[in-house]
């Protein structure tokens, strides 16, 4: 089963953006990285660029709107995605906590939905 | 059972229901073989307790009163469902009233009714802290990193499985019990390591093991002549002793062999000595008291006495030989290593490798702690990072991985 992990930030982990690997909470998510891969889980993911690059748009009253700024106002943003493939939901938490984001912000797991994408992509 | 009747009614509630909650529900289910009824009977007595005690009073006996309350209750919920009652003795036994102002204790064939071999071992614990100790099921599904919605599903089945599956609440026969004991504190010691893992990040860790002790407390009273229960008390007390030492003032990891004994509880130590002395009495080693004796030694260094990596080679063989499990044998790895160096212990790990399942060791994170040490201590820098960034990676704990990220980053710059 594949399971998204939506990466939600806080302000505080955003701020580490800019550093390099000397910094703890980026060095833990290189180290985080090596051993999704290396447990042979890892589907895909990547990192976001920071909320005030995002552009949302949608069509009000039979008008194209386009808005800068993300999609909601709130201090967590998306930072990322990572995409894995476990047997269950059990396997999922427990990559899960080991994320290094939930001590930074908070992690939503959500399974893909395979037959959606089948009626689209069929 | 002591109640401060001047204490307001809510306060009077929540000691009951800790004091008394186990002992309700196992009195309750045994005579009707049903937990889940029991739990909703019981619950539905704290409702009527909350509406009636801060009008009427707390009464004088609040654990008789919640125990009838809950047992009418009962009668009236198999009466509603027609549901038909397990024997007639059961029946009558829930329809008498109750008198006398305490009530056996059936706790312990709860407990091994949460741990029947029948029952999911994945569950045993969660079913334990529930059943036994009250605890909810939010609460529980965090602790065990299960989502609450499967969590209550599971153990909706479990309860499901007690009712219908004809499991016999009872304490087992001579020569069942040791098996099903152990299954007993395998269950409890399963909710103490999760306090463990959980300590450094709140305060609630805390909670869970000590529920933990009380239960291997309650099972000591219980069962006064089983080696393995003071060997499961003594290892937890030893582990208790450690606790404030295991953090530094800013919350930073402490490992075992960097904590300051003057920081470790005498008290609990000398306690935990006095069980591992009383369990050696029996003759009967078992898992945990092997795991309580490499604690011990640990121990000694509160007597300024230095660490004999000997004595815990030696004990962690001996439950790597009851077990073969991850946990021993890394331990033996990493005790190996200090008895004839890092090669010897590196030795093991690629033995282990070899021998488990890929999918088992890649994920335990303690098997990457370890071999990243030794591989540094040997100057095997590139694969000592490498290990070091799996153990990063597989910890959960934020403390920990800033932990090994201190040490890992020594490798890149020794000067430090």
């Amino acid at each position: 089963m594949q399971f998204a992990f939506l990466i939600h930030e806080s302000p505080e982990a955003w701020e580490t953006r800019p550093r390099d690997q000397s910094d703890p909470y980026v060095a833990a998510w290189r180290s985080y990285y090596k051993a999704v891969v290396a447990a042979g889980v890892y589907v895909g993911g990547n990192p976001l660029e920071v909320p005030e690059t995002a552009t949302v748009l949608r069509v009000v009253d039979g008008k194209m709107q386009i808005q800068d700024g993300p999609f909601a106002d709130t201090k967590e943003q998306l930072a990322g995605i990572l995409v894995i493939e476990v047997p269950s939901l059990d396997e999922a938490l427990e990559w899960g906590a080991r994320c290094p984001v939930t001590s930074m912000g908070a992690l939503e797991i959500r399974p893909l939905a395979p037959a959606t994408h089948r009626k689209i992509t069929e | 059972m002591s109640i401060d009747a001047a204490a307001s009614p809510d306060r009077a509630i929540e000691r009951v229901a800790r004091e008394s909650y186990g002992r309700l529900v196992a009195y309750l289910s045994v005579r009707t073989g049903d937990v889940a009824s029991a739990e909703d009977a019981l619950s539905e007595a704290m409702i009527r307790a909350l509406a009636s005690w801060p009008r009427d009073g707390v009464p004088g006996s609040p654990e008789a009163w919640l125990l009838s309350t809950a047992r009418h209750a009962l009668i009236d919920m198999m009466r509603r469902q027609r549901v038909a009652l397990a024997t007639a003795e059961s029946a009558s036994l829930l329809r008498r009233p109750d008198r006398e102002p305490g009530f056996p204790d059936e706790r312990l064939k709860l407990l091994f009714i949460c741990a029947h071999p029948a029952i999911d071992s994945a569950i045993h614990t969660p079913l334990m802290l529930q059943t036994v100790l009250g605890l909810d099921a939010a609460r529980i599904a965090s602790a065990f990193l299960i989502s609450p919605k499967t969590m209550g599903q599971r153990l909706v089945r479990a309860k499901t499985k007690i009712r219908s599956g004809g499991l016999r609440f009872e304490i087992p026969e001579r020569r069942h019990l040791p098996q099903r004991l152990q299954a007993v504190l395998e269950a409890i010691y399963a909710a103490f390591g999760i306090a463990w893992d959980e300590a450094g990040a709140d305060e609630s860790g805390r909670d869970l093991a000590e529920e933990a002790v009380w239960l291997a407390r309650m099972v000591l009273q219980l069962l006064p002549h089983e080696a393995e229960v003071y060997g499961l008390l003594a290892l937890m007390l030893h582990c208790e002793a450690r606790r404030a030492a295991r953090r530094g003032a800013n919350g930073e990891y402490i490992p075992l062999a960097r904590q300051d004994p003057t920081r470790w509880s005498a008290a609990l130590i000398d306690e935990a000595e006095q069980l591992l002395v009383k369990a050696a009495q029996f003759r009967r080693p078992g898992r945990f008291q092997w795991e309580a004796a490499i604690q011990s030694v640990h121990a000694e260094r509160i007597r300024g006495r230095a660490t004999d990596w000997h004595g815990i080679a030696c004990f962690y063989e001996q439950l790597a030989r009851l077990s073969r499990g991850l946990g021993a044998r890394t331990g033996y790895a990493a005790a190996i290593a200090k008895c004839n160096g890092p090669q010897a212990g590196l030795a093991v790990l690629d033995e282990i490798e070899k021998t488990s399942e890929r999918s088992l060791f890649t994920v335990y994170q303690p098997f990457w702690a370890v071999r990243a040490h030794l591989l540094e201590a040997s100057g095997k820098r590139i694969e000592a990072l490498e290990a070091y960034d799996m153990a990063i990676g597989l910890s959960r704990d934020a403390a920990v991985r800033e932990f090994l990220h201190g040490e890992r980053a020594k490798i890149l710059s020794p000067a430090v």
